[in-house]
């Protein structure tokens, strides 16, 4: 099984709604930073990321944490990772 | 029998708002057991009972603001004179309030802008009388409700009949985001902010980032206004700062975190909690108390932490015992503690005894923060963000994160020495993070 680009998008705003509940990722400009747009402290992050491993089955290591900055790169890395 | 009374909930706490009764006249409480829910301007509290004992008289309405000390309701003797318990959950009838409030069911639902509005001028809908074709609700309604002087209803009257245990965030939260609480499903449990979220986002699409009710955001900037004034009208601060290499730390925490579940990862910001209340042990003279012109040592170190709820109010409440708590430990505790400031969740020891508060605005951006002393403690830890920079080592240079880490000290207490004293242990202690 494969991941789709909306597959992974779903994954993501699903993980960061479980933190901030009323976020809107299409609302974000292109590129933008998501820790820095959402005002994810340490610990939002560490949540999302924890909720992120659980739905796509994958181990996000804190190495890769530069992959999860936008909401691209994000996707991305979750279609490499959770295919 | 000593009458059950406003408890003091923080040092800077005159006086509190009873939001709820959680008990009836006739119910048997013992020792321990939650009677009331307090507002308290930081946050709704579930206050126990002292003694062991039977409700006789509930002597203040919900809504009514009271002095530290007030009497709020009237305890007898557990096994009392012949007042046959009642289950907890039958909601007392004092007369004379119904009248004021209880709109009948609404016919049809309040569109989205009239709600914002609403939740801007910190009005509950459900106690809004519409006077549009069948009862709908028109701006003017709302606006007519504003300015009405508020008439102490009784939360659980607001709703209808049916009682539910409604959490007291979970409340506001939905007058917020215009959910109905009667709406909400029939579950056994109480209606928690969870379930009032749910029930947001099914009706609609949510507006991001809505401002919170100004009214609540008045209440807590007047909180922090008051405590502030207070801190710098009274403390004379004196400020140190350096600069700690956390190559070691960060290390390795990313070799012990890739050792273990994302859900015992340990970030960073814990372990510089745990290093300053290893320091404020060490350090006594900047954990405790200035009371009566003199410090008073805790003996305990309570750590309270600065958290940012999400458009909410700034509190800090207190990791208590930190000092006793391992790194992995501190680590869950600080989850538990953010998880249930966001509901506005904390015991009375929380909000009530830190003695030493840290603030992290790392997070935020900045590289160091020389805060403002919480009175009565005497000293505040200020934590900056961590940042990679050049940094000389045995005549070479290396990049190495660093950050800025202050102490903001009460001068009555101790001086700038002792400053320096307790920013050299964490500094040390950041440098064995084994032993942390």
């Amino acid at each position: 099984m494969t991941t789709t680009p909306d597959q992974a998008r779903a994954l993501l705003e699903n993980a960061v709604r479980r933190v901030v509940p009323d976020a809107d990722l299409s609302a974000l400009p292109p590129g933008a930073d998501l820790r820095h747009e959402l005002e994810l402290d340490s610990l939002d992050f560490l949540g999302v990321v924890e909720q992120l491993s659980q739905d796509a089955r994958v181990r996000i290591d804190e190495d890769d944490y530069p992959a999860l900055a936008t909401v691209e790169s994000a996707v991305a890395f979750l279609m490499a990772r959770a295919g | 029998m000593p009458d059950f009374t406003m408890p003091s909930l923080g040092a800077d706490m005159d006086s509190g708002t009873l939001l709820e009764w959680l008990v009836a006249p006739g119910a048997v409480v013992h020792r321990g057991d939650p009677v009331a829910v307090v507002d308290t301007d930081k946050a709704a509290i579930e206050v126990e009972s002292f003694h062991d004992g039977v409700v006789e008289d509930l002597l203040v309405e919900p809504g009514t603001r009271v002095a530290v000390g007030t009497p709020l309701a009237r305890l007898g003797p557990p096994d009392g004179a012949g007042v046959p318990p009642v289950a907890p959950a039958t909601p007392t009838t004092p007369d004379g309030v119904r009248a004021a409030g209880a709109p009948a069911p609404r016919a049809k639902p309040v569109p989205p802008p009239l709600r914002h509005h609403a939740a801007d001028v910190g009005v509950d809908l459900a106690t809004v009388h519409g006077t549009g074709p069948d009862g709908e609700i028109r701006r003017a309604d709302v606006d007519a409700a504003a300015h009405r002087p508020a008439v102490p209803v009784p939360p659980d009257r607001r709703e209808g009949p049916p009682r539910r245990r409604v959490t007291p965030y979970a409340r506001r939260l939905a007058g917020e985001l215009g959910v109905d609480l009667a709406s909400l499903p029939d579950g056994n449990g109480t209606v928690r902010a969870a379930d009032v979220r749910r029930a947001a986002g099914a009706g609609e699409a949510r507006p991001d980032r809505r401002p919170p009710a100004v009214r609540e955001r008045d209440v807590g900037r007047a909180t922090i206004a008051a405590s502030m004034s207070r801190s710098k009208r009274e403390i004379p601060h004196y400020y140190v700062g350096t600069t700690v290499d956390l190559h070691r730390t960060t290390e390795w925490l990313r070799t012990r975190n890739r050792e273990h579940p994302v859900t015992e990862r340990i970030v960073p910001a814990a372990a510089m909690l745990r290093a300053a209340a290893l320091a404020a042990r060490e350090v006594p003279e900047v954990n405790g108390y200035w009371k009566d012109a003199g410090f008073v040592a805790a003996g305990e170190v309570h750590l309270g932490v600065a958290v940012r709820i999400r458009g909410g109010p700034l509190v800090a409440p207190a990791l208590r015992h930190a000092d006793t708590l391992a790194l992995p430990e501190l680590m869950a505790a600080l989850r538990d503690l953010v998880a249930r400031a966001r509901e506005g969740r904390f015991t009375r020891a929380e909000l009530a005894d830190p003695t030493i508060t840290v603030t992290d605005l790392g997070d935020q951006g900045v590289e160091e923060v020389y805060g403002v002393i919480h009175p009565p403690q005497v000293a505040l830890v200020g934590v900056g963000r961590v940042v990679e920079r050049p940094w000389a080592i045995d005549g070479m240079l290396a990049v190495r994160p660093v950050v800025r880490l202050t102490l903001s000290g009460d001068h009555r207490a101790t001086d700038g020495s002792t400053g320096a004293r307790f920013l050299a242990a964490v500094d040390q202690l950041l440098q064995r993070p084994e032993a942390l």
